[in-house]
């Protein structure tokens, strides 16, 4: 195990220190103390760590992240796991807005509520929250899931593509083009498996399935010729 | 982008640090605001009748001490006044429109930075902590504080351009964002009687909460009326004689924090800035919600 001090390290060097695992890897586990909410903080990882950052995170935190698994114990702010490849982020406390924006892949685990916009276009991560989603959650989003335990905020689901969306409390209003959609044996299994990756104990079946309604210009076949 | 932050003690006990506690949260956001800063501090409060004004001259070397005499024999009254670098902070047995209206005949070339009875406006172009160091910011005592580091980008960097702005008694709002709908509300609120010294948005948010508690609102019903009638990108922090608020419009893309202890609540637009606080391991820190106010205050 190694640890970083981020009143003594630059958070350069803790990501080049990160980023020197990605081809031999010498060190998997490593421990961050004082992060003081400083942003970038375990960005572009593409090796299989285990990373802990002990205190609240900035801006970003474990964006791109490829195979490792990132703990933050506290909050972090906007964008975190942005464009996330693989792995799995973990937020204890709360995230603000844009979390997990653009994902392709892996599971982000936000323990807390996360603010607006969370899962804004995401291409196939599983998002998992187990408090409250923020207005403009998962807009235009194209693949993967998203499970909201909590409350989710206005307009949700706007513009959305193919990601399927599960909620188990109110959804303030939904966006345009999403609907509620029927929960089948199929649903309540995928939902199962992603409540159970996420360690959070919570009963499917209580849960709401939203997506899209395939109403938008993007999905009329008689639109194609355009192009 | 630009940096807002903001300091309101519960525990009257730290009043004394108060200065010394928010020095290090205007520093921390010079990377969103490098071309100037500034903060209005509320404490020494002088009785009802009374008014207290802060001045700015360009010159360093200006001689307040005429001032200041030429002032008390103008007005026939009393008064006390310090220097503060280029500014000067004057306490005077006299109403605010006998003051400004002094000012504006014999004092022209001196800026009022701000009026009230509590309230002081430092603020200056260049990096925060030169700002700071200038005004001796750490040695300051009051009871809350709002404070702004600038990244100019609708207007010059220049001292006229810097933030904070005042445009009433004791009030004073730090904003992150670009207001869409100033320039028409600007005509209204000239109209009404309220004074803009800029051609800057954010100055139309002050007037018109200025405004709105002229009209008689409680501080929470002018930011109801503040929440209709804004149009545009905010995140807000608002100082009053006695109060302290946040408030952020309904799309909430400009960053806000709050931390709370049993001793102060405090704001940032980014965490980082409240990271050195006493207690903040164990504060209350969350995101306020789109289209909603939190307000903090003391009895009058």
């Amino acid at each position: 195990m190694k640890t970083f001090d981020l009143t003594q390290n630059t958070v350069r060097e803790l990501n080049q220190a990160l980023h020197d695992q990605s081809g031999e890897c010498m060190e998997r586990e490593f421990d961050v103390f004082s992060p003081h909410g400083q942003h970038n903080i375990a960005c572009g990882l593409d090796q299989n760590l285990s990373v802990n950052i002990m205190g609240h995170a900035g801006y970003f935190c474990a964006g791109m992240n490829k195979k490792a698994t990132v703990t933050v114990h506290g909050n972090a702010g906007q964008g975190v796991a942005e464009n996330m490849m693989s792995g799995m982020v973990r937020i204890k406390g709360d995230a603000s807005q844009a979390a997990g924006a653009t994902a392709h892949g892996g599971l982000l685990v936000i323990e807390g509520n996360a603010g607006a916009r969370c899962g804004i276009s995401m291409k196939g991560v599983d998002i998992v929250v187990k408090g409250n989603v923020g207005h403009m959650s998962c807009f235009m989003g194209q693949a993967g899931n998203l499970v909201v335990c909590g409350d989710a905020g206005e307009a949700l689901g706007d513009s959305l593509y193919e990601v399927h969306i599960y909620v188990k409390g109110h959804v303030k209003s939904l966006g345009a083009d999403c609907i509620e959609k029927e929960m089948r044996p199929e649903h309540i299994e995928e939902l199962g498996n992603l409540l159970s990756r996420a360690g959070i104990d919570e009963d499917p079946a209580r849960f709401k399935r939203y997506g899209s309604a395939r109403q938008l210009y993007n999905f009329k076949v008689d639109n194609a010729s355009a192009y | 982008m630009c940096g807002i932050v903001g300091l309101y003690l519960k525990n009257p006990s730290l009043e004394s640090q108060l200065g010394e506690l928010f020095e290090p949260m205007l520093i921390a956001m010079t990377d969103r605001g490098p071309d100037s800063a500034g903060f209005a501090i509320y404490g020494d409060e002088v009785p009802e009748g009374e008014t207290k004004v802060t001045l700015r001259h360009p010159e360093d070397d200006y001689d307040w001490e005429s001032l200041a005499g030429a002032m008390a024999e103008g007005l026939v009254t009393e008064l006390s006044w310090f220097r503060n670098a280029n500014a000067a902070v004057f306490k005077i047995r006299a109403g605010e429109e006998q003051v400004r209206a002094w000012l504006q005949e014999s004092a022209p070339d001196a800026l009022v930075l701000s009026i009230g009875r509590s309230i002081e406006i430092l603020k200056e172009v260049g990096l925060p902590e030169k700002i700071a160091g200038k005004f001796k910011l750490s040695e300051m005592k009051g009871s809350h504080i709002i404070g702004h580091t600038r990244m100019a980008t609708e207007s010059a960097v220049t001292m006229e351009g810097s933030h904070p702005f005042t445009t009433g008694m004791d009030l004073c709002l730090v904003h992150n964002g670009s207001l869409s709908n100033h320039n028409r509300l600007r005509e209204v609120l000239c109209r009404e009687g309220i004074r803009f010294e800029t051609e800057n948005d954010s100055e139309v948010a002050a007037g018109y909460l200025a405004w709105r508690l002229e009209q008689g609102d409680s501080l929470k019903q002018a930011l109801e009326h503040a929440l209709e009638d804004l149009d545009g990108f905010f995140t807000f922090t608002i100082g009053t004689r006695n109060g302290f608020a946040v408030m952020r419009d309904p799309i909430a893309c400009k960053p806000a924090v709050l931390a709370e202890t049993d001793d102060y609540v405090a704001m940032a637009s980014e965490y980082q800035a409240l990271a050195g606080l006493p207690g903040i391991e164990h504060a209350t820190v969350w995101e306020p919600e789109p289209a909603t106010f939190y307000i903090w205050e003391r009895d009058a």
